[in-house]
Order: structure tokens, then sequence, then C-alpha cells
């Protein structure tokens, strides 16, 4: 393996890993905001062991979140040398507003929440809340922001070879990132919701104290995920149609549609080798005309495939790559413009059938468990359980999708946009020793492995513990004592 | 003013941030076996910095993210150029961070054992990584035509630099010592006083040297009146601390880093990453900057986002103004 794929595979490692904690943080923090303004609001406590044993796991995954985000920050710098170089001057600004004005407040708010529980005035601590969660929505929009630029370049010129920024506010309104974004987000809360479902519905059917608590649980999480579902459906079809004009090659391997139809069906299931470009010996179960009508609201409207779309880029974006020894092996090769098919056309299924399974559990979940019902079987917390995996692999598998159907590029060229703004992967990588990269994926692979194992036992623990493990009972000790302390 | 100028001052300030408040973060994880006598002392040393660590790191996120912004040219030089060292740093803060959540979450000595050997050593590596990283950036590394480096891959760890990290591990030895007496009550307080007065000289020397040896490679006068400045606040944080007057000793220990982030950021300017091969190859403030429109953008933003931020973070430290001691600690509790 050379530095090029050593350092794609490292920042995708670290890249899934992080938004396996990400959503979590994001979707709990305002679920465990809400919780506490349901307290404060009705006084109920309830409602405060909701916030406490939720918040604790929410803590548990802030920790691994916050750490593996450094290493994002860092990485561009460190394997993207020449990717860094070739977008700073409009990538690194949302980065940095990021930092200064979303990660700033919400790291040092929760460490106010976590703290100040006998510091602060109930209003205050709950603003705390507010401020840590919703803080979190803005770090998300930022990031989304320069990721939609890689997606869609805009608000920028050309000059001497690199985009210039000519607009922040095209960059920061950029319309792939105000449907990127609500769809991320929505992505955020089905895996909260799941969470809440899953952990609520177990209680529930153990029944060991806390009954309230739990089903209380399970109906905020279950109605939490159906509307994240039908969110993520909405907003999916908007950013499915951005797509067909802004990267039409990712959407004709999303489908692994082969050659120009009009119109165009969209296919459920294939069954064969999706690997080649030219569907020899594919069989694929479609629904007719369905993909025209996601592509263009239309039913009859012609849909590109792939072979035509090779043409096509070739012809805007050339066929070999330069001669350049900081290419290495791709040197003067020509350039394959058709992303992995079976990656991008799994992904984009794994993606939606996932989420659709997903929000049927917490459906499935709430009707159970209607007006005081409950059901005796195991079975039942089994599926509630094995319900919370299944927006976490949505998840990673719909950014897989999208970050591998851009391939090869990094930047996607525009095809609306400014003339000649676009970066070939290869061409971003930093010019290090094959062992510096190999060394770093390794370290950085084990420690997260290590790390995985820690959390989700930790997690377990305080799942198990219930809402006592994380509320001690009033005691006699001496009243100066730290409400919390490490 | 040219904008690019003021960046780098907005980079060299958020650095100093950093180091003064994560320089103490620091010190307390890197003496956390040498002043606690039992897990209560651990646990009060830790909560001394419990509810502020994570915004203090938030620091070099943003000074590294600013660098992005407004330097792309030395963001992407210096982190590719310094990687092993830069991995190496990360796993540090990776640890530690994990490490103060998760220490208290199982009610076991082994589990805390762990865990306090992890924030042991992810400090000091952090400690002395971030050291080696800035003195990089002041020394240079083989960087060639294009800014990248051609040297090895340990290129980033030479004489200058590791005394660069000793100067920073010093320094929060110090700084940690004197944030805790300022910080805890109790004979954990009285020792903390103690150690500061007895190691705080040899401590700071490494810091001496690091600041000399710059000047002396591309100092100017203003410079040397830094290292002056620096020279006069550590002697007297020194005085101070001995009378027990840790408030007044802190300050002092601020105005040490304070100059000494003037006397390290003045003598690289204009310079932000020196060509140890060809002073042509050295990356500049002028020739690394974003466009005006960019760094004009990030101005207002900092010009509203940085005073804010003072003013959150400084009530932070309000809210959780009180002294903490063993008698503060309640009983563990966990499942």
């Amino acid at each position: 393996m050379d530095v090029l794929d050593l350092a794609r595979w490292q920042f995708g490692i670290t890249t899934v890993y992080h938004f396996l904690m990400v959503p979590l943080t994001i979707g709990l923090s305002v679920l465990v905001a809400g919780m506490q303004t349901a307290w404060v609001r009705t006084g109920d406590t309830k409602y405060l062991r909701m916030t406490k044993f939720w918040g604790k796991l929410l803590l548990i995954n802030f920790a691994m979140g916050v750490v593996t985000g450094i290493v994002q920050e860092f990485q561009f710098g460190m394997s993207w040398s020449e990717y860094s170089r070739f977008v700073g001057d409009v990538f690194g600004a949302p980065l940095a507003m990021e930092g200064l004005v979303a990660f700033f407040v919400e790291s040092t708010f929760l460490g106010l929440w976590i703290f100040g529980w006998d510091r602060l005035s109930k209003r205050v601590h709950l603003a705390c809340a507010w401020a840590f969660s919703l803080a979190t929505i803005a770090s998300a929009y930022f990031i989304l922001a320069a990721n939609s630029w890689m997606q869609h370049p805009v608000g920028v010129e050309l000059v001497d070879g690199r985009p210039r920024l000519t607009s922040i506010w095209a960059v920061l309104g950029n319309n792939t990132a105000l449907t990127a974004a609500p769809h991320t987000v929505a992505g955020c809360f089905a895996v909260a919701g799941a969470f809440l479902v899953g952990i609520g519905a177990w209680h529930l059917w153990r029944n060991r104290g806390d009954q309230p608590v739990w089903r209380a649980s399970v109906k905020l999480g279950g109605w939490v995920g159906i509307a994240a579902f039908a969110l993520l459906a909405g907003t999916g079809d908007l950013q499915a149609k951005l797509m067909f004009e802004q990267q039409p090659m990712k959407m004709a391997a999303a489908e692994a549609l082969c050659h120009t139809e009009s119109p165009a069906g969209f296919s459920i299931f294939a069954v064969g080798d999706v690997a080649r470009p030219d569907c020899e010996n594919v069989k694929s179960i479609t629904v007719p005309a369905l993909l025209s009508f996601l592509a263009h609201n239309d039913f009859t409207t012609e849909v590109r495939g792939i072979t035509e779309l090779v043409d096509e880029y070739q012809a805007k974006y050339g066929t070999n790559y330069p001669v350049d020894e900081r290419l290495g092996e791709l040197s003067g090769k020509p350039i394959d413009y058709v992303p992995m098919l079976p990656v991008t056309y799994w992904g984009f299924r794994l993606m939606i059938g996932l989420g659709a399974l997903s929000a049927m559990v917490g459906m499935a979940v709430l009707w159970l468990t209607r007006k005081g019902r409950l059901p005796r079987g195991r079975w039942f917390p089994r599926l509630a359980l094995l319900g919370i995996a299944l927006p976490f692999a949505a998840n990673s598998a719909g950014w897989i999708f999208t970050e591998m159907g851009r391939q090869p590029f990094v930047v996607a060229p525009n095809p609306s946009g400014v003339d000649g703004v676009w970066l070939f992967t290869a061409r971003g990588v930093s010019g290090l020793a094959v062992g510096e990269v190999l060394t770093s994926l390794i370290v950085l692979t084990l420690v997260y492995g290590a790390l995985a194992v820690v959390e989700v036992y930790l997690l377990t623990r305080y799942v198990r513990g219930g809402v006592a493990a994380v509320m001690p009972e009033k005691t006699d000790e001496p009243g100066d004592t730290l409400a919390f302390a490490y | 003013m040219d904008l690019a100028v003021v960046w780098f001052c907005v980079i060299a300030l958020l650095w100093l941030g950093y180091l003064f408040l994560e320089g103490f973060d620091f010190g307390v994880g890197m003496l956390l076996p040498v002043l606690a006598k039992d897990d209560t002392e651990r646990r009060v040393m830790i909560n001394t910095i419990g509810p502020v660590w994570d915004g203090n790191e938030v620091w070099v996120i943003v000074a590294i993210g600013a660098t992005f912004a407004a330097f792309p040219g030395w963001y992407a030089a210096l982190l590719s150029g310094a990687y092993l060292p830069l991995l190496v740093v990360l796993v540090g803060l990776i640890g530690r961070g994990v490490a103060f959540e998760y220490r208290g979450k199982v009610d076991a000595d082994r589990w805390r054992r762990r865990w306090d050997r992890v924030i042991v050593t992810g400090s000091w590596i952090a400690a002395l990584g971030f050291g080696l990283l800035i003195a990089t950036t002041v020394f240079g590394l083989p960087l060639d035509a294009n800014g990248n480096r051609v040297g090895s891959v340990f290129a980033a760890v030479r004489w200058e630099t590791v005394l660069g990290a000793l100067a920073l591990a010093g320094f929060a030895l110090v700084h940690g010592a004197v944030f805790l007496s300022l910080k805890t009550d109790g004979d954990i307080r009285l020792r903390a006083r103690r150690l500061a007065a007895r190691i705080g000289p040899y401590a700071l020397l490494p810091l001496l040297g690091l600041l000399v040896w710059a000047q002396v490679e591309s100092g100017a006068v203003w410079t040397w009146v830094a290292v002056g400045l620096a020279v006069i606040a550590a002697t007297l944080a020194f005085e101070r601390i001995d009378r027990g007057r840790e408030g007044q000793a802190f300050a002092a220990l601020g105005v040490v880093i304070a100059a000494s982030v003037v006397a390290l950021f003045g003598a690289l300017y204009p310079n932000v990453l020196p060509s140890t091969l060809d002073s042509e190859f050295s990356l500049t403030v002028a020739g690394t900057a974003s466009s005006p429109y960019t760094l004009g953008v990030m101005s207002w933003v900092a010009l509203f986002g940085t005073p804010a931020v003072l003013v959150y973070q400084g009530w932070t430290y309000w809210v959780f103004r009180k002294r903490v001691s063993t008698a503060h600690i309640p009983a563990v509790h966990a499942p």
C-alpha cells in the first residue's frame, strides 16, 4: 500500500469511528436538556431521574467524541497537507469558526453542567444544558458546511490555481449544507431515539424499579426516532435531487446505473457483480421510473448512466493524471471516474434500509408498550437492544457512501460553479514516508479499538446500574461536600 | 496594520491562552504521583481542574484551526513535517481526556490506578510534545521550495526542540504546583507550595535556555526585552510563593509565559516556519497568509467570539472559585 491508500484508510477509520460518538452526543444532549426542562417546569422527580441517568451515559460518550475529534482537526494538516494548502483559504474558516463559536461553548458549559448541580440556580444550570446541546448542533453545521464545500464548491474564484474565498455566506449557505445539516442532525436523533428505546425497553422488561422513568424514556425515544426518520426521508430526497445535479456520477454509482435511461427505474436489490460498470451479469429488481422521479420529480425524465458520464467527465476533467512524481503509481495513468460500485450501491441501500428498519423497531416497541402493556418474552428486550445498532450502522453507511461516491475527487467539481475548482484525492495527500502513515494507522486503530472496549464496558455497567447508580441517596455527609466530583 | 500580521499575533495569543490554562492542567496531571498521598488527595488534585480542563483544551483546537484558516501553508507544513511527534501528542491527549472522565466511573483501586497512570503519562507527553512542536515552528524544519519536509521522519527532534519540550514541561510543573497551592486547602496546599518554591528555579531553566537560544538565532532588541521581563517575573514568582502569596505567584507565572510567547513568536516573525535548508524556502507570514477577504471574515468572528469566550470562561472560574480540600470530596458512588 502507498501513502495515499494508508492515509485514506486512516481518515476513513478515524472518521467513521468519530461519527459513532458524535450523533449520540448531539441527539442525547438535546433530549437530556429537554428532560431537565420538564423537571424544572413540573418538579416531577421522574424527569430528574431521567436527566441524571441519560446524562451520565451522555458524559461517558462525550469524552470519546472530544478526543477523537482532535485527531480529525490535526489530520488534515498531517496526512493531507496538499489538500490543506489547496483549500486552506476556504476550508479552514468554518473549522476555526466551529472551534471559536461552538466548541468553546460546548466544552465550557458541559463542565458547568457536570459540576454545577449545587453551585448554580436551577434555571442557570438548565441554561447550561441548553447552551451545551445547541452548541453541538452549531458545531455540526460548521463541519457540514466545510464538508459540503468539498461536495459542491461555491463562493470562490480561482486565483493562481487555488480557490480563493469570495463569499463566506455562499459557503455557509451552500444548498448542499442546508440539506446535509438537517439530514445529518436527524440521523443523530435517530441514534438517540433508538438508544432510549433499546435501553428503556430492557429496563422496563426487567422490572426492577423506576418503571415510570423507563416508560417515559421509551415513549420519548420511540417518537423521536419516528420523527427523525420522517425528516431523514424528506431531507434525503432533497439531497438526492441536488446530488443528481451536483455529482451525477455519485448518484449513478448509488444505483449502479450503467447506461442512461429514460425513464429510469430505482433498483431495490441486485444479484451479481455490481462492481462492473458495464452491468454485465447483474440482475436487479427495480421499481420502474422511480429513479427519474427521485432525480427530477418527474416519472418520465432521463437519468444519465455511468458510461455516458465517464465520457463527459473525461472531456471536462481530462483522461489521464498529470505526470508528477508526487502522484506515485498514478502519475500519468488514466483517471478512473467510477467510484467503487459495490460500496456506493450497497452503502446507499444499507443507509436507507437500516434507517427504515430502525424506525420500524421504534414503532413496534411503542405499539407493544402502549397503554401500560409490556410483552413478557425475551425476544422483546433483544429486539429493542438490537435496534440501537441500526441507526449507528445506517449513519456510517451514509457517510461511507457519500465520501466514497465522490471519488476520485476530494473536492468534487461543481458543474454549474467556478471552472477549475476541483482536486483529485491523489493530489491532496502529504509527501510522507509510508512508515509514518502506517505507524499512525496502526497506533490509532489500536487505541481506538481499546477505547471502544472501555466505552462499551462502562456504558453497559451504567445501563445495568439504572438510576440508582447515578443518584446517591442523601447521606449524612457534611454540608460542604461537592455534589459531584471526579 | 496588515491583517496577516494581526492574525500572526492572534495565533500567538491563542497559544498563550492554551499554555497558560493547560499549563496548569498538565502540571496537575504530572504532579499527581508526587503531591498526593492517597486516593482522596488524588481526587482533590484532579477536581481542581475537573470543571475547566476541557474548556482549556479548546484553546489549542482553536489555535490549530485558526492556523489552518489564516496560514494554510504553515498549518500544512508544520503538521505534516512533525507527523510522528504529533501522533504521540494526540495519543497522549486522547488518553488524558478519557482518563479524567473515566477514572472515577468504577469503584475499584486497580481501575483508578490504571487511569491515574494514563493521566500522568498523557500529561507529560502533551506538555513535552507541545513544547517540542512550538520549538519546531520557531527553529524550523528541513523544508524544500514547496514547504514539504525533506529530512528524516524525526527531523523535528533536535537539541533545540528537545529543549523546547523540557521548557514547557518544566513550566507546567511549576505552574501546576502554584495553581494547586492556590486551589487546594490543607496539607496538600502546603506541599504544593513547598514543591513550587523548591523546584521552581531549576524547572524554569530549560525555558530560559530556549528563550535565549531563540534570541541568539533570530532575536531583536524588543524580544530580548521580553526575555528580561520573563526572568524578572519568574524571580518575582519564586519570591511570592516563598512568602505564601499564591495568587501573586500565579499571576507572575502568567507574565512569565506571556513574555515567553512574545519572545518566541517575536523571534520567529516574519517567518512562521523557517527552512533549515535554505532561508529562501522559509515559510513567512506574508507568504502563507490566506486572502485578505478570508482574514477579514475571521477577524469579525474573532472580534466578537473571543471576548465572549473570555467572559464565560472567566465566569466558570468564578463559579468554581472555592478551594478544594479532602473534606469536600464525596464518597465514591459508582455501579
